[in-house]
């Protein structure tokens, strides 16, 4: 609806000459990317749930190991790199898509990806091996705020690789048609936002440990 | 998709205001987010800061980060086109702040009013 709405929307009308009330409903592109940056900020809101969680229990280590005898930072520091760089590659891919160039698409998504997936793998092995000493989660409140905090970011990364294989797979079948570019656009802003989560994890859950 | 970068009804989060200089743009965000994640690794083990400064210190870079992280990666400014992601942003923010300090100070005082733990209780599983 907002596409017919939108065209006979005269572009060389200037902003300030009309009333906010009578410029008309924007184009898809700005409606889609608004309501994209709507349902990060609630993804935001949960994980800030998660976060206080972790800010209450954090000292409630049942006796058990303290996040400071746990924790690595160099570990922690490559993981931060992985996610960092790939921010940066998935950014030279949303220019890509708007510069509608295919082969170099494919090539930063991939990078993207393979960094994506080195930072789960990280992740996936830290886990096992804290598992193995005995520090799992149903260990103390500590532990569980911890993984619950930790997962659910790798969750939301683990999520975001599938959905970067989709697009790959859409930007193959379906070509670079408005709606797979607005797809690929809102997948760059999702995984800029983990990345802003990510330094939030990186402060308050490994550095704040020390 | 350069013309629709200044429709009536404001920009997209993350739209480039200059396709050209966008590159660079990430470069310059890559450089200072990765300046300031190895300043936070550094101040939380090198013994060279004040130890009780730690956590603000850490806290002030962080906050940089998701700063730089908003303007050079997902492009939100202070113009009046993007007034309504600032906005959201602001009660995004807002929102979260209510949640994480309202909820340590509640569980800060609950904590501060519970009896104190005699042997007889600490003895039970």
């Amino acid at each position: 609806m907002t596409a017919i709405a939108a065209s006979s929307v005269p572009r060389e009308m200037d902003a300030g000459d009309v009333p906010l009330s009578q410029r008309g409903p924007a184009s898809p592109e700005i409606v889609v990317r608004f309501g994209f940056w709507l349902f990060l900020l609630s993804d935001i809101v949960i994980f800030a749930a998660l976060f206080a969680a972790y800010a209450v229990l954090s000292k409630e280590t049942a006796g058990g190991p303290s996040g400071a005898q746990l924790f690595d930072r160099t570990h922690t520091l490559i993981e931060t790199g992985c996610l960092l760089a790939s921010s940066f590659t998935c950014g030279m891919m949303s220019l890509a898509v708007e510069r509608l160039q295919k082969m170099a698409i494919y090539l930063w998504a991939g990078v993207t990806f393979a960094l994506g997936l080195a930072f789960v793998l990280m992740e996936i092995f830290e886990f096992s091996r804290m598992v193995a000493e005995g520090a799992g989660p149903t260990h103390s409140a500590f532990l569980s705020a911890f993984f619950t905090l930790v997962g659910t970011h790798g969750l939301h990364v683990t999520i975001g690789l599938c959905w970067l294989v989709v697009m790959a797979a859409q930007v193959g079948t379906l070509g670079l048609r408005p709606m797979v570019m607005r797809r690929l656009l809102c997948f760059g802003l999702f995984w800029h936002a983990l990345d802003i989560v990510w330094i939030g994890v990186f402060t308050i859950v490994y550095l704040g440990a020390g | 998709m350069e013309e629709q970068d200044t429709t009536p009804q404001g920009r997209a989060p993350g739209r480039h205001r200059d396709g050209s200089r966008s590159a660079k743009t990430y470069l310059i965000g890559l450089a200072l987010a990765a300046i300031l994640t190895l300043a936070s690794f550094w101040a939380a083990q090198s013994g060279l800061v004040y130890g009780p400064a730690v956590p603000i210190l850490l806290a002030a870079l962080a906050v940089g980060q998701m700063g730089v992280h908003l303007v050079f990666f997902l492009h939100i400014s202070s113009g009046p086109e993007d007034t309504n992601n600032i906005l959201a942003l602001a009660f995004g923010v807002f929102v979260v702040g209510l949640v994480v300090f309202g909820s340590m100070l509640i569980m800060a005082n609950l904590n501060a009013n519970m009896m104190p733990a005699t042997p007889a209780m600490q003895m039970q599983p």
